[in-house]
């Protein structure tokens, strides 16, 4: 379970991006978060991993805080940690396998990760899951000549190879065209329900939130003014939503501070 | 009629004229006041068109008589430029990690910094001859120029190219709790593998000229040969030491463009 409680992110001295946000996701759910640019999307999901320092708050999963943990803790509460992200964050140069092995960098020695050692169990772990995914034949290829939706798969392996407690996904379609953004979203929902993993996914593309996930959370200028069920998103949290501008918001609260 | 205006001129360079013209007149006053104030002696000059004509007269026909010394000569300074350069990339990967600012911490990034700016603030010829007072003449002084001349360059040109790498490969090993030296070897040895061959292949070539040099103020190597044969006046000997250089030096360039070419 992923609990966030009163969660402030501040860049600089200038209004927060996160303002006292909480979130609570349960089981093996697929959550998607959705706001326009700017609303905090992504910095809410890269604080759960710390990639971002929250200024404040709690993120609690499964029992763990991970606001306030450093060095080797704080690496052994990332690999529970799943990520996958919209520019797919391959290593090019690097084979298929090497770059799924990268998701056990955490569990193995350095001298094994750089002497290409990996574990048997891992590399059988590995075949088992790019034989789900489709993307088996391309253990020695190198990332760089895969396309866009094999790359992204190839991430989302390396991922599921953390052995992770939850998924965030920080839109990982909007680099890809139309119809393999909705099978990689469709691949997401089903390894949620195959691993009984909770995923919590940004997304720009509401049709693929409202079709895929179980949950939708709306975000705009970093509060939640929705959470609920998909067919409860109707025109007007739409509106809510995206009305506005993330800039306009930030005038109004700057108003009402004075 | 329309006001459109169907002139245009590009600003100038100083937007104040002022400025502009007093800039432009003083530099060229300077050169001038230069150009005449600096003791040139011509009947030296001309004393000395004709000594160059009897070093040149003697160089001709190149002799290539002693081609044992110069071959000896010639492996030395291979040997010293393959030995610095080894020596210099190995310490320039550490040094170009400290100096990137992008994953060294600030008080480390300015000690790399430092420690690249002392090494490419004096001429090889210059660090040469102190390294000949430090531990005498010979090829050992060669070496050790030549690897503060490979971590200027190397080190530097390294650096930034680990601040250009793309950092998403970094982050994804820090999402997946890799430690520190796994991340550098996972995300960005390899992308900066392909600069650091280039460079390396470069360097050699480079060092094999600059150890030709180094070797005029008694750092071994064929530069040694050089200084002697003109010590003793063998201008034959000398020129063909000089055409064999020329010749050796663009071998080498050529092999390491094309090997640099192929790597891309």
């Amino acid at each position: 379970m992923l609990k966030i409680t009163d969660l402030v992110k501040r860049y600089g001295t200038g209004n927060p991006v996160l303002k006292s946000l909480d979130l609570t996701i349960e089981g093996e759910s697929v959550v998607s978060v959705i706001g326009s640019s700017g609303a905090g999307k992504s910095t809410l999901l890269r604080c759960i991993n710390r990639l971002v320092e929250p200024t404040s708050g709690s993120i609690e999963l499964n029992g763990t805080e991970l606001t306030s943990l450093r060095g080797r803790e704080l690496r052994a509460a990332r690999r529970k940690i799943g990520m996958v992200f919209q520019g797919f964050n391959l290593v090019d140069r690097l084979t298929v396998m090497e770059n799924v092995q990268s998701g056990r960098l955490g569990y193995i020695p350095t001298w094994a990760a750089v002497m290409r050692r990996y574990p048997k169990k891992d590399i059988r772990r590995a075949y088992e899951l790019m034989e789900r995914v489709g993307i088996a034949h391309y253990a020695n290829k190198r990332a760089d000549e895969l396309s866009g939706g094999e790359r992204q798969r190839v991430g989302v392996v390396r991922a599921l190879m953390q052995d992770p407690e939850i998924l965030l996904a920080d839109e990982p379609t909007a680099s890809l065209d139309p119809k393999t953004s909705e099978q990689i979203m469709g691949l997401l929902r089903d390894l949620a329900g195959e691993l009984k993993l909770p995923v919590l996914i940004n997304i720009h593309n509401v049709t693929e939130a409202k079709i895929y996930t179980d949950r939708i959370v709306g975000m705009r200028y970093g509060r939640i003014i929705f959470d609920d069920t998909p067919d409860k998103l109707d025109q007007e949290a739409m509106d809510q939503i995206y009305s506005g501008s993330p800039h306009a918001d930030r005038s109004e609260d700057l108003k009402e501070a004075s | 009629m329309s006001s459109t205006p169907d002139t245009w001129r590009k600003p100038p360079f100083i937007a104040n004229r002022w400025v502009r013209w007093s800039v432009y007149l003083g530099v060229i006053s300077y050169i001038l006041w230069v150009g005449t104030s600096l003791p040139v002696d011509w009947e030296r000059v001309a004393d000395g068109l004709g000594r160059a004509k009897r070093i040149f007269g003697g160089a001709f026909p190149p002799s290539f008589e002693r081609s044992g010394l110069l071959i000896d000569g010639f492996l030395e300074s291979l040997k010293i430029a393959l030995l610095a350069t080894a020596g210099g990339v190995a310490l320039s990967i550490p040094i170009a990690f400290m100096a990137a600012r992008n994953i060294a911490p600030l008080p480390i990034y300015y000690l790399g910094r430092a420690i690249i700016i002392i090494a490419r603030s004096f001429h090889p010829v210059i660090v040469a001859i102190i390294f000949v007072k430090a531990v005498g003449f010979g090829p050992f002084a060669g070496v050790l120029t030549l690897i503060v001349y490979s971590i200027g360059f190397v080190a530097k040109m390294l650096a930034e190219r680990i601040e250009e790498i793309d950092f998403g490969q970094v982050e994804a090993m820090r999402a997946a709790g890799a430690p520190y030296l796994s991340t550098l070897f996972y995300a960005i040895f390899p992308q900066i593998m392909p600069r650091q061959i280039g460079l390396s292949i470069y360097q050699l070539d480079s060092n094999l000229r600059a150890s030709a040099v180094v070797g005029i103020v008694g750092a071994g190597g064929i530069g040694a040969t050089l200084a002697n044969a003109f010590g003793r006046y063998d201008y034959d000997f000398a020129l063909a030491i000089t055409i064999v250089i020329v010749g050796v030096i663009l071998i080498s360039e050529g092999i390491s463009g094309v090997i640099r070419k192929r790597i891309g």
